[in-house]
Formats: structure tokens, C-alpha cells, sequence
């Protein structure tokens, strides 16, 4: 099997500071990998370079493209970077306004990406919008409300399903669940786990949550000062953690 | 299908960083094979490194040192997704405490193993039923999450778990620990089963009686060191 993503160099440096630092890694097709690491550490930083919000000062970003074969996301230009992100990938902000359109109902919130790929049929649209709704447990009743008159956990199920509607290969996500309640994040997670399983998706995480990563994630990086400190399998670094910053990281929750 | 679990030679120590940078060493050369049909009992006093072993074999610790073999899979080697590949068809674990997905039901987490590998969800269940109802726990508790239940009973749920597909390797840490007799008497019967059609078990039992019952032979774990 190929890898869906290989990512090998990547450096972004905001001025003198630096964001991340030489970040190389493969991700394979169903993988979820976790990015974890304090406030600062670089994760945002890093997964904006991979999901294209961000241009990295170095290093090179192989996608598997459905359509295009191997490419390096770096080197496509404006356009193919756009079909490929609209078709391929996804990405769910942690602030679900970022990923949301506000003024727009929630069917239409999901349906503007079936059309954005093509679709025109109003009827099979709406249908489609539907049954994601129900997917991530949003009453069918509340198809024409706009996202402003939704809860946050909802606003976050409605930014999940208006990406995946699509079925794209590879999701990013930026601390899915934070700015949520305990009970509302454990929702959360179950749904993203089924989902994932289900469309055979590759994700990758970011969370400072070791809790959240441990379910979800089946690999991780670990990033101290814009560097990836170490890396594996998520059970074996989280239970027999070998870096100093890691052992810190795990010592200070109560149980992950 | 058959497999073997092999240790040449594996050192393992902890430092920690954190607390002065002590160095524990708990094994400095550990061997150990267990072949198909086989059923060996890791024993030691506490702290020598059982549980250590065990978790060194599933891939959950490193070895600093040495080979840790599951069938044609050297884990020191291995990815993380090549050990989570052979977690799912090769190498079970039955571990001391249950640690489940919050608000899943029994009935999910004891199938799970079986979804994973694809088996039809009606038979998964059917399977995940018949192991609850073997192991005694009520069917009132089977749609309910294992969260909330007792230590025995999340046990049981956890051997369910462990027994549901034939792993070829199996991993079992004080499967008996907080059972009564008749759950016991059944788990026994379980590891009994799994040894006879070829598995190779590796197992801590702080229970006398039920080692002499089902195990092929015993490694001291102190002689490790
Ligand atoms: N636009 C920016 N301009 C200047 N510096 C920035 C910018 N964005 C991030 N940084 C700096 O880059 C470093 C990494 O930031 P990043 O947002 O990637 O961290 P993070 O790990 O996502 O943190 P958090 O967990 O708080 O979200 C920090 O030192 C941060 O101050
Ligand atoms: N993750 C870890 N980090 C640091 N030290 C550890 C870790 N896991 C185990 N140890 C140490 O390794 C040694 C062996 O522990 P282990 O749990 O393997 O013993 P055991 O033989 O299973 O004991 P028991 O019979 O009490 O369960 C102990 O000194 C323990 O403190
Ligand atoms: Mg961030
Ligand atoms: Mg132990």
C-alpha cells in the first residue's frame, strides 16, 4: 500500500520565530494521526501548511490524488489546489464559525458542497443533506435554521457533516472538540470515530486533549517548540513515553 | 491458523526524566518462547516485570534491546500500523483493567473485535451474546456501557472481548483475578479451549490452582534480570 501523504521537510518560520521545524512523515490510507503538544508547540502551525492555509518556507507535501495521482500540494497551482481541496480533502476548524457559513441554513450549509462538486439536482441535494444531518444527530426539523441558532456541539456536528458529505480521503482537524462540555466532546468523538471507520477515511488531529487522541488517534507526534520530539504508536508513547517533554506531558493529566 | 511468541534476548529499562533522571532496569535478557498450543505462565514477585513482559510483547512498551517475535512480525521493527494490523488478526490482550469509549454498549465493545475484521455486524453480535451470556453477566447490563459496572463484571466483559476472535497469540493479565467461582471455572475453560485449538497463550496468574490447571509450563520473570 501507498501512502496517502508524505510530508517530508516542512519548516514555516513567522519572522525570526519559528512556527515548525523539518517536519517529515508518511500517512497511510485509513490512518488517524494525532498531533500533540502545549499551547505554541507548532501543531496549528503545521497543520495549516499541510491543509494549504498556510505556505511552509520549505519542504515538500506528496498527496495520492484520486484524481491526479501523486502530486506535491506545494507545486499545484491556485486552481488545482481548490478542486483538490474541495473534492479531496477537508478541513474542520476547531472555531465551527471558521468553517461554517453563518448566513446560510444548515441544509444549505451541507448541500453548497454536493453542488460545489457538481451536483444541480435540488431534490436529491436536499436528501443527501438530510440523511448527513441525521448522521450527526441534528433533527431533521432543524434543516432551515442557520447555524447561529444551534448550540456549539451542534455547530460542530453541522461543520463535520458539511465536510464529509463529499467523501473526501484525507480530513484535518483542528481540536475537534475543544470549546465543548465533557458529555458534548464524548458525542463527538463517537461520531468521528464511526465515521471514520465507516468511509475508511485518513485524518489527521490536532489536540492538546491525550484523553481525545487516545480514542481516536492511532498514531502520534509529539511537537515541543516547533520540533517533533517523538513519535509512534499512540498506547506504546503514551504509556512508555521516552522524551522528557513526553513524560512531562503524560505525568501532568490525571488519566488519559 | 498458528503462531508463536518469541523474546531473544530483550533488555528493558525505564528513566525518568522527570524525577532526577533516575534509571530503573527491569530485564537485562529475556527469552522466552511460546509455541501453538502452549499455555506459559509468567511468574516473579511483584514489581520483577510481568505485566512489563506482557505489555513489551503486545507492543504497548518498547524493548530497549533485543527481538520480540508474534508469528513472521518483528514488533521492534514493525510501524504502528503494522502492529495495530496484527492486534487485529493475530494478537489478542486480555488486560488487568477494561478501558472502553465512553457511551458504547456492552454488546459493541465485546464485538468490536470481530467489526473490525469485517465479520458481519448480525454475527459479531450473535458472537458478543453468546460469550455475555457464557460469562453470566445479566442481559439487563447488555446495552449499557461497561462504565458503570462492577470490577468483575468489567472483567468478564474484557475476557468476552479478548475471546471473541481466535487470536493465533493471546495475552492474558490475571484473567481470574476478581472472579467468583463459577466465572472462574468458566474463564478456565476458555483459556482451556483457546490452548487446544492451537493458540499460543502466555499468561499472569497469581492463582495457584488455575496455573496448574491450564498452564504447559511457568518462566520466572526474576531471572531476567
Ligand atoms: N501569525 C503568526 N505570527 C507570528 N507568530 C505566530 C503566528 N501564528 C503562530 N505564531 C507563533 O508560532 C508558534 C506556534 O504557534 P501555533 O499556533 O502553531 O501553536 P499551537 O501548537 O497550535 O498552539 P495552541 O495549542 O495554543 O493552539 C507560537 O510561538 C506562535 O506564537
Ligand atoms: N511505564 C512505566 N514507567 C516507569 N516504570 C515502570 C513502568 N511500567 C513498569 N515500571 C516499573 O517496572 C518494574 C516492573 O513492573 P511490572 O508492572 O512489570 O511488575 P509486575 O511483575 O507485573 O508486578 P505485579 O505483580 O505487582 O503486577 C517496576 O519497578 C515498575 O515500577
Ligand atoms: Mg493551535
Ligand atoms: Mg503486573
Amino acid at each position: 500500500m501507498n501512502p496517502i501523504l508524505e510530508v517530508s521537510g516542512i519548516t514555516r518560520r513567522y519572522g525570526d520565530r519559528i512556527g515548525c521545524a523539518d517536519i517529515s512523515f508518511d500517512l497511510y490510507p485509513g490512518e488517524v494521526m494525532g498531533i500533540v503538544g502545549e499551547s505554541g508547540s507548532g501543531k496549528s502551525t503545521l497543520l495549516n501548511c499541510l491543509a494549504g492555509e498556510l505556505i511552509p518556507d520549505a519542504g515538500r507535501i506528496l498527496f495520492d490524488s484520486r484524481a491526479e495521482g501523486v502530486c506535491d500540494l506545494l507545486d499545484l497551482s491556485e486552481m488545482q489546489r481548490r478542486v483538490l481541496s474541495r473534492i479531496e480533502l477537508a478541513f474542520v476548524h476547531q472555531n465551527p464559525r471558521d468553517g461554517l457559513r453563518m448566513g446560510v441554513s444548515a441544509g444549505g450549509n451541507v448541500g453548497e458542497r454536493l453542488m460545489g462538486v457538481g451536483q444541480r439536482h435540488y431534490g436529491n441535494i436536499r436528501e443527501q443533506a438530510l440523511s448527513w444531518l441525521e448522521r450527526v444527530e441534528i433533527p431533521a426539523d432543524r434543516i432551515d435554521d442557520r447555524p447561529s441558532q444551534f448550540s456549539g456541539g451542534m455547530q460542530q456536528r453541522l461543520q463535520i457533516a458539511r465536510n464529509l458529505v463529499t467523501s473526501p480521503r484525507l480530513v484535518f482537524m483542528d481540536e475537534p472538540t475543544g470549546g465543548l462540555d465533557v458529555s458534548v466532546q464524548a458525542r463527538l468523538l463517537d461520531l468521528l470515530r464511526g465515521l471514520v471507520r465507516e468511509m475508511g477515511l485518513s485524518a489527521i488531529v490536532v489536540t492538546h486533549d491525550l484523553a481525545v487522541v487516545r480514542l481516536l488517534a492511532d498514531r502520534i507526534l509529539v511537537m515541543k517548540s516547533g520540533q517533533v520530539v517523538e513519535s509512534g504508536l499512540t498506547d506504546q508513547v503514551l504509556d512508555d513515553p521516552h522524551h522528557p517533554y513526553t513524560q512531562l506531558l503524560v505525568a501532568s493529566v490525571l488519566q488519559a | 491458523m498458528t503462531a508463536c511468541l518469541e523474546m531473544n534476548a530483550v533488555t528493558k529499562a525505564f528513566t525518568l526524566h522527570n524525577q532526577g533522571g533516575v534509571t530503573i532496569s527491569v530485564m537485562s535478557n529475556a527469552n522466552l518462547r511460546v509455541g501453538p498450543g502452549e499455555c506459559v505462565a509468567l511468574v516473579g514477585p511483584s514489581g520483577a516485570g510481568k505485566s512489563t513482559v506482557m505489555r513489551m510483547a503486545y507492543g504497548n512498551y518498547l524493548a530497549d534491546d533485543g527481538e520480540i517475535w508474534v508469528g513472521d512480525v518483528c514488533l521492534n521493527r514493525a510501524s504502528p500500523r503494522e502492529i495495530l494490523m496484527l492486534r487485529r488478526q493475530t494478537l489478542g490482550y486480555v488486560s488487568q483493567f477494561l478501558r472502553v469509549v465512553p457511551r458504547v454498549a456492552t454488546t459493541d465493545v465485546v464485538a468490536e473485535p470481530l467489526l473490525a475484521l469485517g465479520v458481519e455486524p448480525r454475527q459479531a453480535h450473535a458472537r458478543a451474546t453468546e460469550l455475555l451470556r457464557m460469562l453470566n453477566i445479566p442481559e439487563r447490563l447488555w446495552p449499557l456501557s461497561p462504565m458503570t459496572f462492577s470490577g468483575g463484571e468489567q472483567q468478564r466483559v474484557n475476557i468476552a472481548r479478548g475471546f471473541i476472535h481466535a487470536y493465533p497469540v493471546l495475552l492474558l493479565d490475571e484473567p481470574t483475578a476478581s472472579l467468583d467461582a463459577e466465572n472462574r471455572a468458566v474463564v478456565l475453560s476458555l483459556i482451556e479451549q483457546a490452548r487446544d485449538r492451537g493458540a499460543a497463550i502466555l499468561g499472569i496468574f497469581h492463582d495457584e490452582a488455575a496455573r496448574q490447571q491450564v498452564c504447559t509450563g511457568e518462566i520466572d520473570v526474576s531471572e531476567f534480570l
